[in-house]
């Protein structure tokens, strides 16, 4: 029973939000908003589960004096920060999102700076990631260092200037080959999902049930 | 004299900016606006002519104004439809925009319930109110600046859920056909006939990955990225996972999996221990090596790097989805020299992973990865069954192709259009939902 009873709550809620999708007459339509809303509340009490998986993680860390333990204690103090100017905003404006709060000038001045800190690091990984595969040692890799180079100068000014119709062979690349090998994946895609939830909902997939 | 001729030439252009196309720009338009209207203050006879204009020939009330139960939907909607007024140039000026009203009879009071903005045709009154089986009657006015005019009032029309949304009839068919197959093939399997899979070279290499990891004494590090348990991709995510905790279960090796979502964190972390319970070593299993780390993106992926420097893992799996921070990810793993065996369905991302990993599972590859590492008859059946529909679609695909060729071909060459016309309804169909 212990692993029945999870399959047929499985498949009940699998079937219901498949005629829910094609039925929209009461008590079935919206029941998928509201299957969405309780996966929300119940994600919302997980959150609990994971400040406490960090907890330990990082106190654990500093106990056995790991590799950049002192890290963890500039974690636990961020945490306890945001929390405490996340209270205090909310007391002293009704609502911590208020742009003068304390708890919106720390999220302004310390979270979004560290977050484009770290996307524009992403440049960096492109160049030594494009470095690696466009080195031209098989045919394949010719074919994409060639593409690459077009679709690459046919977005920037000079490569009008070398010749006119880059512009327009970049855009041909973009929009026929590659857009056809990207429509190729995703309609396997699309289908492996459709097969997948099936598996689901008949019982057979049951990787989740461990 | 001057200053009145001047207003009246205003006045006039204005007028004339109402019929299209129009021809002068939005900013010279709306300074003769502010002009006319500052004109309607202080000179009598130029507000006369303005009222003139705009009530006898401005204001026309919209035309052939339609209301109907909203089809496909749950109830409690009612859609009203009108073909705009003649004075509706498609942006706000004068003319203002349409406000709808409703009522319960013809002679009753009508309530506001909504605004359309102009060059707009269509409303759909879902507001708190609309009783399903109740009549209603609408009507519709054309605001100006200076006044309005109201269309006729018409009615009654009625809401009512409807029992099956017509719009989704293609995925219904779709769907089923798919079933259909899978259902079948599934049968063939039970039934002992032996079915074809190809070689998956990503999964292949998850036992080497792991036995590498182990000789150079480095612990695995696993992620689902983005991925939130609610998503397909996750459960077949953690099909790959339950593999690789065995085999590190096996080798005794040490398994990391930081995570984005508490909730897969929990299912991952269940997963884990039962994988070590089958090879028996449950004392192996140690929930702080998969913790939460952070719900938002970039503070993953700096979280992530962190532990991969720190820890220099062997093997690192990117099973999930993920955004930009794929790369971010996969390069610091490289830089480590770790053996990085990448899957995702982000089709977007699947090229990064190409080019920074060893092995990549290329979008419907994942999904079939619990049929590969379990190849069970219903699970091989299944995968089966959906290739046999992407032939379908593979027909479908080359039929809709030489169709529109064709039908275009005949249209300018003999000048028949039926294929044409075939094709667009056939394209049309599709595009339904």
């Amino acid at each position: 029973m212990k692993r029945e009873i999870p399959i047929i709550i499985t498949f009940l809620t699998g079937v219901l939000c498949v005629v829910a999708f094609f039925v929209p007459h009461p008590p079935l339509g919206g029941l998928q908003q509201r299957f969405l809303i309780w996966y929300a509340i119940v994600v919302g009490f997980t959150m609990i589960l994971g400040l406490d998986s960090l907890i330990k993680y990082n106190i654990k860390k500093i106990r056995q004096r790991k590799q950049g333990w002192q890290y963890s204690y500039v974690l636990l103090f961020g945490l306890i920060l945001v929390l405490v100017t996340g209270f205090q905003s909310w007391f002293k404006y009704n609502t911590p999102f208020e742009l003068r709060s304390s708890f919106m000038y720390s999220y302004i001045h310390i979270i979004v700076p560290l977050q484009s800190t770290m996307f524009a690091l992403l440049a960096f990984f492109v160049s030594s990631a494009a470095y690696r595969a466009f080195r031209a040692r098989t045919f394949e890799a010719t074919l994409l260092l060639v593409a690459a180079a077009i679709v690459m100068l046919g977005r920037v000014p000079i490569g009008k200037m070398i010749w006119d119709k880059i512009p327009l062979f970049s855009d041909w690349l973009l929009n026929i080959p590659q857009l056809a090998a990207k429509r190729g994946i995703q309609i396997g895609v699309y289908l492996g999902g459709v097969v997948m939830s099936l598996r689901i909902i008949l019982g057979i997939e049951r990787t989740y049930l461990t | 004299m001057c200053a009145r001729g001047f207003l009246t030439g205003c006045l006039i252009l204005t007028y004339f900016d109402f019929l299209p196309p129009r021809q002068i720009s939005i900013c010279v338009y709306n300074k003769f606006i502010c002009i006319t209207q500052h004109a309607c203050h202080f000179y009598k006879e130029v507000y006369i002519i303005y009222l003139i204009l705009i009530f006898g020939l401005f204001v026309q009330p919209p035309t052939e104004v339609r209301a109907h139960d909203t089809p496909n939907d749950e109830g409690h909607s009612i859609t009203i439809t009108w073909e705009p007024s003649a004075i509706d140039s498609g942006r706000v000026g004068l003319f203002q925009g349409y406000e709808i009203y409703r009522g319960e009879s013809l002679t009753g009071e009508f309530k506001n319930v909504g605004f359309a903005a102009p060059g707009m045709t269509r409303f759909e009154d879902s507001n708190i109110g609309i009783e399903d089986g109740k009549a209603y009657f609408y009507f519709i006015r054309a605001l100006t600046t200076v006044g309005y005019n109201d269309s006729p009032k018409v009615g009654p029309s009625i809401s009512m859920a409807q029992w099956f949304n017509m719009q989704r009839m293609n995925v219904l068919v779709v769907t089923l056909l798919i079933s259909i197959l899978v259902i079948y093939y599934i049968r063939r399997a039970h039934a002992g006939d032996k079915l074809f899979v190809r070689k998956i070279a990503g999964l292949d290499a998850i036992d080497d990955a792991v036995g590498r990891s182990t000789e150079m004494g480095r612990p695995i590090l696993y992620s689902f990225g983005l991925s939130y348990l609610n998503e397909v991709w996750t459960i077949a995510s953690l099909a790959i996972l339950h593999r690789v905790a065995q085999k590190c279960a096996e080798y005794s090796t040490r398994l990391l999996i930081p995570h984005y979502d508490p909730l897969v964190m929990s299912a991952a972390q269940e997963t884990v221990k039962q994988a070590y319970s089958e090879k028996g070593r449950p004392d192996l299993y140690d929930e702080r090596d998969i913790p939460f780390l952070t719900a938002d993106q970039f503070g993953y992926a700096a979280g992530v790097d962190g532990i991969i420097m720190r820890e220099k893992p062997g093997a690192v799996f990117w099973q999930g989805y993920f955004y930009a921070e794929s790369l971010i990810l996969a390069e610091t793993g490289h830089s480590v020299g770790a053996i990085q065996i990448a899957g995702t369905t982000s089709v977007e991302q699947i090229p990064f992973f190409v080019a920074a990993c060893d092995y990549t599972l290329i979008g419907e590859e994942m999904y079939a990865a619990s049929c590969y590492l379990k190849p069970e008859p219903q699970m091989l059946g299944s995968l089966k069954g959906e290739d046999f529909t992407k032939a379908i679609i593979l027909i479908f695909l080359v039929f809709g192709a030489a169709l529109g060729t064709l039908g275009v071909l005949f249209k300018y060459v003999a000048n028949i259009d039926r294929l044409t016309i075939w094709f667009e309804s056939l394209v049309q169909w599709f595009n339904t939902f």
